[in-house]
């Protein structure tokens, strides 16, 4: 009997655990499938591009079954509801899924359109959703502040932004953690040199705020980004951890008491767990999993696995994480499937992180780090900027294969 | 290491070996999800914790119970305050 596989979300990490397992196992000894809400993969990191226009050769998304081996079962649908006593899960189906029509042999449909899909291991890659309805006034006033966190957000941000003549714009932390700690600085840095292309920057006041007591988390890349936020004349206020969010008087205020006025107000939305993963119990308070640093089994349910955003982990919520975790996870399944002892090497995760930072003018700079070595940024330069750019590009023939 | 004098929290963090998004960032998300009166422990490797936990703590009005250093790492301990 093969082992069955099921990999909740079609991001960047399930992605790769399907496709390196279905290289790795032969049909006899497992049987993988994805099930994702939407059937489309989404260029996370290509939004940030969106509201400059700077998106051009970027493209955004592509079929999740286009990237799958073919030897994966894809099945579009909702999950909703994860029960791992009985090793199930309960999917709502709205897509065509495979078109090889494999999925729904096996999985009774009930009354009510459900599937059951039963599982021996189960890797959760279900992401985080944006929570506009915990900071106080952001729910209730959502087409008047602005965001890149969605595609829709990021095109919504352009058009605001096309009708801009000036003023302040303040880009503001909504909620922690949220995915990809670089982006809010890149955004003011590629802010600033659009808005001089535009004749608009003599006009505009640019204000950057952090929760922290500095411009980013980690110290060294703060030593290289403070000094360029002045360079710009970009405001910083740093211990801002926004409280909420009056859209009538155009103010924020902070948990630390501060109040700032806004004419355009950019905000970095509080971010959650999966809503199955906390309607299933498995989430903490926000919804994140509790996971193992190292091994990334979720603690205290056998055979499950988390990666990426959807876990506790104290590590950037970004695609280079769950692409690095996926690595891992696909190693101790495969081990495991074959009663073999998970590699001492290849099966720990290390905090393993690669990732850019855009600074504006073409030129950014990367930051490599794990749980034992902090990220020593280099200078910013037109390098990494064309890595970055030919990573955007190839990133669809690489990366959800799990080639690199 | 007297394991057994730590004081007892409502939530523990094990923070240590985070560089991105970091202790002090650990330590705000889990004051957010606490109910006022509730006890945190972050554990930090960094050691630029022990200048940045408590100047936020400070700012933010809460208050460090405990600063516990062990073998490689601190445990901060705090009440959430307001």
């Amino acid at each position: 009997m093969p082992q069955r596989i099921v990999i909740v979300g079609g991001g960047v990490g399930g992605t790769i655990v399907a496709n390196v397992l279905a290289r790795k196992l032969h049909a006899d000894e497992a049987e993988i499938t994805v099930i994702d809400a939407t059937g489309e993969h989404q260029y996370m990191p290509g939004w940030l591009y969106l509201p400059f226009n700077h998106s051009a050769g970027i493209e955004l998304s592509r079929s999740e079954r286009s990237l799958l081996n073919a030897h994966v079962k894809l099945v579009v649908g909702h999950v909703s509801q994860i029960n791992t006593q009985d090793r199930e899960l309960r999917v709502l189906q709205t897509g065509g899924g495979d078109s090889k029509g494999k999925t729904g042999k096996g999985k009774p449909t009930d009354a009510a359109g459900m599937l059951t899909i039963p599982y021996d291991y189960l890797v959760l890659g279900t992401g985080a959703r944006l929570a506009p309805e915990d900071l106080p006034g952001l729910h209730e006033a959502e087409d008047k502040w602005q965001h890149f966190y969605s595609l829709d957000g990021a095109l919504r941000l352009r058009s605001a932004l096309d009708t801009f003549e000036g003023g302040r714009i303040v880009l503001a932390i909504g909620g922690i953690p949220y995915r990809c700690p670089p982006a809010p600085l890149e955004f003011v840095f590629l802010l600033d040199e659009w808005l001089e292309h535009r004749g608009l920057r003599q006009k505009t006041e640019i204000h950057y705020t952090f929760p922290l007591n500095r411009v980013f988390p980690i110290e060294s890349v703060a030593e290289v980004a403070a000094p360029l936020l002045e360079q710009r004349g970009i405001k910083t206020t740093v211990f801002f951890n926004t409280e909420a969010v009056d859209t009538e008087r155009q103010v924020i205020s902070s948990l630390e008491g501060e109040e700032l006025p806004y004419d355009l107000l950019v905000m970095v939305p509080p971010h959650r767990g999966a809503q199955v993963i906390e309607n299933s119990g498995l989430g903490d308070g926000q919804g994140w999993i509790p996971t193992h640093r190292e091994t990334l089994e979720v603690k205290n349910v056998e055979r499950v696995y988390a990666l990426g955003d959807a876990t506790d982990l104290p590590v950037s919520k970004s695609g280079s994480a769950a692409h690095f975790e996926a690595k891992v996870i696909a190693s101790r399944i495969e081990a495991e499937v074959r009663g073999e002892e998970p590699d001492p090497k290849h099966g720990l995760y290390t905090g393993e992180v690669m990732c850019f930072l855009e600074t504006g003018h073409n030129h950014a700079t990367q930051l490599v780090f794990d749980y034992e070595h902090p990220p020593r940024p280099p200078r910013p330069s037109l390098y990494y900027h064309m890595e970055k750019q030919l990573f955007n590009r190839a990133y669809w023939y690489i990366v959800p294969q799990g080639h690199v | 290491m007297a394991d057994t004098l730590d004081i007892v929290v409502d939530k523990e963090i094990d923070a240590r070996g985070s560089f991105c998004p970091g202790p002090l960032m650990e330590l705000i998300r889990g004051m957010k999800t606490l109910p006022i009166g509730g006890t945190l422990a972050v554990l930090s490797g960094d050691p630029g914790s022990l200048k940045d936990i408590p100047a936020w703590l400070a700012k933010a009005g809460h208050e460090l119970l405990a600063t516990e250093p062990h073998e490689g790492y601190t445990r901060f301990v705090a009440r959430k305050a307001r």
